[in-house]
């Protein structure tokens, strides 16, 4: 089994085969489940994805009210503007918000890695969908490429937002994105690393702050950005800007800047965002003076 | 390596917005349901820590509304399990505590209907992960990850040999026991997971076992 991301890429690079096969043949030896049976499962993941992007872009609004509605009005803009950023990027960050939109207004979702940073991957992979023309069984691999490298980080550092705070959910996922966007655009797997690399660097340090302790403020907009730095990223790796720090020193930087992170800013809802008074105000309207009033 | 399947990243699929406040919770009633054994007429959900404090924005309550229905975390019906309560006649009330408990995410469950009640305590420790820590009375832990058997039985001799021994005959290991008595020679309990699923007629012949009261299984 892969430790880290050198060793993922010497194992791609030794048997002259992709991440998301190197994934794939670890899982099917890992589980001893037939290797159509575990294809088959990520399968339905990806079904789950497409669905939640869908439900999303038509419009949802969360039980709090917080967060819902945004997707829509980036669609709208896309369609009816001429965007600054380009129709990619923006279509890669509606998507990235309609699936947490969908997932604060208690829909189906895919947790990847988590439930508060599930629209970085399916944002990246929708959004590339039309530009790239993937087949399934190409988008089906584009999980695994992202679930390998979402493995490294949570056997060597966190992919959690009370352990590690937001640079362990959604820089996570964006690293993991980005990682596979490469892979899925024909870049190498070195490629796919530096990709994570960039990624990971610029969300170092990204504390947990949610207002009233939701996972909606600021995590559903967190998931915009972080997908649409994975596409960056990508880009910059392709055309073949490399990281100083190798990827995993950085991941090794990500873990010990998580461990020094104030408990306040690890998903208790009583730092950062949520302690400036209008995130305690919200939190006040959604539950009442109890959990704003600190 | 904590982490060694790519479903553990990619994964799992679920009702949001929280793993651990509404995937958590929703296991917690579906293995309240299970331990129940039948659909409750009543339930009595008592919500500590941060459960009762952001339930209401996590949909902690329809999710465990849900499991009592016997509904899996990413059963689309969570959400409007309070109308599929009173369908099936189940009335439930929710309850703020303010008192302190072990763990921040705990929620005290008392189900019955007209022939008998029953309480636990259950906890949603993160990731979707939930395990039952108290039941009647009796300490314990119960994952509901692998199958489990519940037997509720006298304190006598043989008992526990009697159960493990049928265990034995259909070839059922034992992963995870436990036992529990509140006092000597009085109601004792066990909790068995198990490494595979117990088929029904081993089940019936638990049930025939000497100073066996009750037995009921858990499964996904």
């Amino acid at each position: 089994m892969f430790k880290n991301v050198s060793e993922l890429i010497e194992l791609a690079e030794t048997e002259g085969i992709p991440i998301s096969e190197v994934m794939i043949r670890q899982e099917v030896k890992e589980t001893d489940k037939p290797r159509e049976e575990i294809f088959a499962e990520m399968g339905r993941n990806l079904d789950v994805m497409e669905k939640a992007v869908e439900e999303g872009l038509e419009g949802v609004e969360s039980r709090s009210g917080l967060t819902g509605g945004d997707a829509v009005l980036l669609r709208k803009y896309m369609e009816e503007h001429e965007s600054l950023s380009g129709n990619l990027i923006l279509d890669v960050i509606s998507k990235a918000v309609a699936t947490n939109e969908v997932n604060a207004a208690m829909g189906t979702i895919c947790a990847t890695p988590t439930a508060g940073s599930a629209g970085c991957v399916p944002g990246v992979l929708f959004g590339l969908k039309p530009r790239l023309n993937p087949t399934r069984d190409q988008m089906i691999r584009f999980l695994f490429t992202s679930g390998a490298f979402g493995q490294v980080i949570a056997n060597n550092a966190s992919i959690s937002g009370a352990a590690g705070g937001c640079q362990a959910e959604v820089g996570s996922a964006a690293g993991m994105a980005s990682a596979a966007a490469v892979e899925l655009a024909g870049g190498t797997p070195q490629q796919s690393a530096e990709a994570m690399a960039i990624t990971l660097k610029n969300m170092l340090g990204l504390v947990c702050d949610p207002v009233a302790g939701l996972v909606e403020v600021p995590c559903v907009k967190r998931n915009a950005m972080g997908s649409s730095q994975a596409i960056v990223s990508a880009d910059m790796s392709l055309a073949g800007v490399t990281s100083r720090i190798p990827c995993d020193e950085v991941i090794g930087a990500m873990f010990k800047i998580g461990q020094s992170m104030s408990p306040a800013l690890k998903e208790t809802g009583e730092g950062g965002l949520a302690a400036t008074p209008t995130g305690r105000e919200l939190a006040k309207k959604v539950f009442g003076p109890a959990l704003g009033s600190e | 390596m904590k982490f060694r399947s790519v479903f553990d990243i990619i994964g799992p699929v679920m009702i949001g917005p929280s793993s651990s406040h509404t995937a958590g919770a929703a296991r917690i009633g579906k293995m309240a349901r299970q331990l129940y054994g039948r659909p409750p007429q009543w339930a009595k959900v008592h919500l500590y820590g941060s459960f009762a404090k952001t339930y209401q924005g996590h949909g902690t309550d329809v999710a465990i509304v849900g499991g009592l229905l016997n509904f899996d975390t990413y059963d689309e019906r969570i959400k409007e399990a309070f109308d599929y309560a009173k369908e099936a006649g189940m009335e439930v009330d929710f309850i703020e505590e303010e008192g302190s408990s072990d763990h921040p995410n705990t929620a005290r469950i008392k189900l019955g209907d007209e022939t008998g009640e029953f309480e636990l305590v259950g906890i949603s420790i993160g990731g979707g992960k939930a395990e039952i820590t108290e039941l009647n009375g009796f300490e314990l832990r119960l994952t509901g990850e692998s199958p489990a058997i519940l037997v509720m039985h006298n304190d006598r001799y043989g008992a526990i040999a009697a159960v493990t021994k049928v265990l034995a005959q259909y070839e059922i290991n034992i992963g995870h026991m436990e036992v529990a008595r509140k006092e000597a020679g009085q109601e004792a309990m066990m909790v068995i997971e198990t490494d595979g699923r117990i088929p029904e007629v081993a089940m019936e012949e638990l049930k025939d076992c000497e100073h066996i009261l009750q037995v009921v299984t858990i499964s996904e």
